[in-house]
């Protein structure tokens, strides 16, 4: 499975990189949540991933009696995911805003400074 | 000693807040800064002239060997007296020359800074600390260059000497940690006994080229010469003072001070002797194509620094001598003729030499300094002058190689420097007074008595030369080649081949005198070489620098973000591809690997999937619900391999992204196709591979043992010290929430933004149309 795992991850940096790539706003943020989610699957196979393990002391013990998964990783997959929702929200706000304003989707018709314009 | 270097720096402090009240008739006061420093260093001449040298040493920066060493010899106590000895007379002739100018309290808190930076820099034994010092010359000489900040050619001269000198500080800095790390120490007295094993070392070259670097740039050499020129738009005390006396000695005092350490050798002598000689010959050339009165004076400055820095290459005990002597003689009648064109200036409103004329009749003194000077500077008995030049063809005729070329060089400038001192000096008092300046007045006597007494000491020097025989000259030469003893200065040195060398010079020099007249036409001749001066190649250079940059930026700079996103990418590729082929076979052990169940590879092509149609689907609402798709995949993922809580908190949050873009994107135009099908292949070739790296490096990390003592802490003390059973939350919660508290608030400012976004309203005025 770890080399399931690993095309995994592949493809979904593969793709969050042409994504990010694309001159469509929207492509961008789609492209940043992928390579976000690929992200998060890196940490979660690098930390050794085991079945059925979960880093829950059992309810009538006081500390582990079996195997459990290392909760190191969870814990900052965790916080990963929750900080790249308040990112993505925002970006998706402030598409809107930019769309709103300059009429483009396009990257290509926004990269001019205030200097520029 | 520290105190004394400090004071110029604290009186500068002072004069921020009590300025107002040294603007007025109280200005000249502050020249007891400087007189009573020349006082205490003139105190330490009976123990300097016995041989002692005067050492203190203040912890700075003790952890790299750098201490505020300082230490006084016969050479920087030479310095030391010249600083403040024509600092003081600078200080008084300035609270005539700028007398109830608004910014005159701010003028001599720059000068004040410069005289204890120039202080600090001739008496610091350690180099770090001499090069702070250093840039300290060089800023505050900005600020007087600049002094007239409202005119543009003074801040464009400004910012070229800073830009030289600045360069040059770079130099001495790069040289001094050279020198710092082949010696092993910073003090330049304990560098002295390892003399030998300096000049042996495979770096001596370099460390020897970034010393003069500093030293050229500094005393205006050839090819850094311009600046000086250009320097002279400051107020004419500041000419005097800075760029003629005292700065740009700076380089010289370098190059003495060094000579002990790594003088001596081929290279150094051969380089200084040639840079010398170019400089002291060019300009000296230069100086019978000036109009200007300042401009005759500063190209003879350089002259003068040629001459030094020649006399240092020549490295014998007689060149020595004789600049030591030189030094001397030209802080005396230099500063007396700066002095003596300011007050030209200021009385009479010109510096054009080819009107001036008859001066004499209105302002006698002012004639008699600078008659005197010009004596001084030809060289003619009895000045000190003349001392000066019989030494320096004594030492020229002594040295070794070319002699003939050596000893023309060097009469053929001091025929030509004869001639500017002579312009500079009689030409404006003698003729007849034209009738425009009939009216010009006489100055006050603050301003006519400094050059008068330095006209007159260069005078009294040359008739009793035993008065600074063993109390400046020796210490100097002692300084420099550790032997002085059968040193003995004499007007007199008998009818020998060196006297006769002086009278050619003289009569020759009085002869270009008279028949050559400064003109606006040979200036303008001269004007006709500029495209090919250094000044104008280095200005061609920083240019196409300029250009270069830009082009540069444009390249990498280029406002396109999938640019910037191709290049770190491709980078990384690269990098990393070549490293990770080179190094490492991929061991995969199949033993150590967990089983694939059937379900796992239905997700895992429901995910695979899901990345394909976001990726390739015309439809914004369908590449948003694939994208959904795939996080609701890894959810399951999670599910499967232990990770409840990331399961969960994936679900709720792929969730509301799907939900939140679906609700602000529904009114959005449907995907244009913005690039053509090379760029997407490009593209698509790009993202592979970076994302096959990525997989292989996975792959190979795994090999790798893993450490896990952090993990099995947490869960042996989640229940015990924390009362939690789930790890997870526990971590978060409780051994790291402070870090959670923090990322809430990081997602309560977005939310915030968020919430700013949607509430503002775009004026129409902001609307692009």
């Amino acid at each position: 499975m770890e080399i399931l795992f690993a095309i995994i991850i592949g493809v979904l940096y593969a793709a969050g990189i042409y994504m990010i790539l694309r001159r469509s706003l929207v492509k961008l943020i789609i492209g940043i949540i992928l390579l976000g989610n690929g992200a998060n699957l890196l940490i979660f196979l690098l930390g050794r991933i085991s079945e059925g393990a979960p880093p829950i002391i059992p309810e009538e013990s006081k500390v582990f009696l079996e195997a459990y998964a290392d909760p190191v990783p969870q814990a900052l997959i965790l916080t990963a995911i929750v900080i790249s929702f308040g990112l993505q929200s925002f970006a998706i706000i402030l598409v809107k805003r930019a769309h709103k304003v300059v009429k483009t989707d396009d990257l290509d018709e926004m990269n001019a400074t205030d200097e520029d314009s | 000693m520290l105190t004394a270097i400090l004071l110029g720096f604290l009186f500068a402090l002072f004069l921020v807040f009590a300025g107002k009240f040294f603007k007025g008739k109280l200005a000249v006061v502050s020249s007891i800064i400087p007189l009573s420093l020349f006082i205490y260093f003139a105190s330490f001449i009976p123990r300097i002239s016995s041989g002692e040298v005067i050492r203190r040493t203040y912890e700075w920066v003790p952890s790299f060997g750098v201490n505020l060493g300082f230490s006084l010899d016969g050479l920087s106590l030479l310095f030391s007296l010249m600083i403040t000895g024509i600092g003081f007379l600078v200080y008084v002739y300035t609270s005539t020359y700028l007398k109830n100018h608004q910014y005159l309290d701010r003028f001599y808190a720059y000068l004040s800074v410069f005289m204890g930076a120039m202080l600090g820099l001739v008496l610091s034994d350690n180099i770090i600390s001499m090069f702070v010092f250093w840039e300290l010359t060089s800023i505050s000489s900005f600020f007087l260059i600049g002094f007239n900040n409202t005119s543009e050619a003074s801040r464009k001269s400004a910012l070229t000497a800073l830009g030289i000198t600045g360069f040059g500080g770079f130099s001495l800095l790069a040289g001094a940690l050279l020198l710092g790390s082949m010696a092993g120490t910073y003090s330049i007295t304990e560098m002295l006994s390892m003399k030998e094993a300096l000049a042996g070392h495979e770096f001596y070259i370099l460390a020897v080229i970034f010393i003069f670097g500093a030293a050229f740039t500094k005393s205006a050499q050839f090819p850094f010469h311009f600046w000086l020129p250009g320097a002279m738009k400051a107020p004419t005390p500041v000419s005097t003072y800075l760029h003629s006396a005292t700065m740009v000695k700076a380089g010289v005092y370098l190059l003495m001070r060094f000579t002990p350490v790594l003088g001596d050798t081929n290279f150094w002598n051969t380089t200084l002797i040639s840079v010398g000689a170019i400089t002291m010959l060019y300009s000296a050339v230069h100086t019978l194509f000036r109009t200007d009165l300042k401009g005759v004076l500063a190209y003879s400055t350089i002259s003068a620094l040629g001459i030094l820095v020649f006399l240092i290459g020549l490295g014998s005990q007689g060149a020595f001598l004789a600049a030591a002597v030189f030094i001397i003689v030209h802080a005396l009648y230099k500063a007396t003729l700066f002095l003596v064109t300011g007050v030209i200036d200021l009385q009479s409103g010109t510096r054009n030499v080819t009107v001036l004329a008859g001066l004499r009749k209105v302002m006698m003194p002012v004639a008699v300094a600078g008659i005197l000077a010009a004596i001084s500077s030809a060289g003619i008995p009895p000045s000190i002058g003349f001392l000066g030049k019989e030494l320096t063809y004594e030492a020229s005729t002594h040295s070794t190689g070319l002699v003939i070329v050596i000893v023309a060089a060097i009469v053929l400038t001091k025929i030509l420097l004869l001639y500017a001192g002579f312009v500079a000096g009689i030409k404006p008092f003698t003729g007849k007074l034209p009738e425009k300046f009939s009216e010009v007045k006489m100055p006050g006597p603050l301003m006519w008595v400094p050059p008068l007494l330095l006209a007159i000491l260069g005078i009294v020097f040359g008739i009793f030369p035993a008065l600074i025989e063993s109390s400046l000259v020796k210490p100097v030469v002692t300084a420099l080649s550790k032997d002085a003893s059968d040193i003995h200065l004499a007007l007199w040195h008998g009818f020998n081949t060196v006297l006769i060398l002086s009278i050619i010079t003289i009569v020759v020099g009085i002869l270009l005198y008279l028949f050559l007249k400064p003109s606006e036409k040979l200036e303008n001749r001269i004007g006709k070489l500029e495209p090919v001066s250094p000044e104008s190649i280095l200005k061609k250079l920083t240019y196409f620098f300029a250009v270069f940059s830009k082009f540069w930026t444009n390249v990498f700079q280029n406002g396109y973000l999938r640019n910037y996103v191709t290049t770190i990418v491709l980078f990384l590729v690269i990098l990393v591809g070549y490293i990770f082929i080179g190094n490492s076979r991929l061991v995969i052990d199949h033993t150590q690997l967990s089983q694939i169940t059937a379900y796992e590879l239905a997700v895992t092509i429901i995910l695979i999937g899901g990345v394909f149609y976001t990726v390739f689907t015309r439809s914004r609402i369908g590449a948003v619900a694939a994208m959904g798709v795939v996080g609701l995949a890894i959810c399951l993922l999670f599910v499967f391999y232990s990770a409840p809580d990331l399961a969960m908190t994936q679900f709720s949050i792929d969730t509301l992204t799907v939900i939140l873009f679906v609700l602000v994107l529904y009114r959005l135009p449907k995907y244009l196709v913005l690039s053509d099908y090379k760029m997407r292949i490009r593209d698509g070739i790009l993202s592979l591979t970076f994302g096959g790296l990525i997989s292989l490096l996975a792959l190979q990390v795994l090999a790798e043992p893993v450490n896990s003592d952090i993990g099995d802490f947490y869960a042996k003390n989640a229940y015990l010290m924390a009362h939690g059973k789930n790890v997870v939350n526990v971590i978060l919660v409780d051994f790291r929430g402070t870090d959670t508290l923090i990322e809430i608030s990081v997602l309560a400012i977005a939310a915030i933004g968020v919430y700013g976004l949607l509430k503002l309203r775009v004026k129409s005025s902001d609307r692009p149309n």
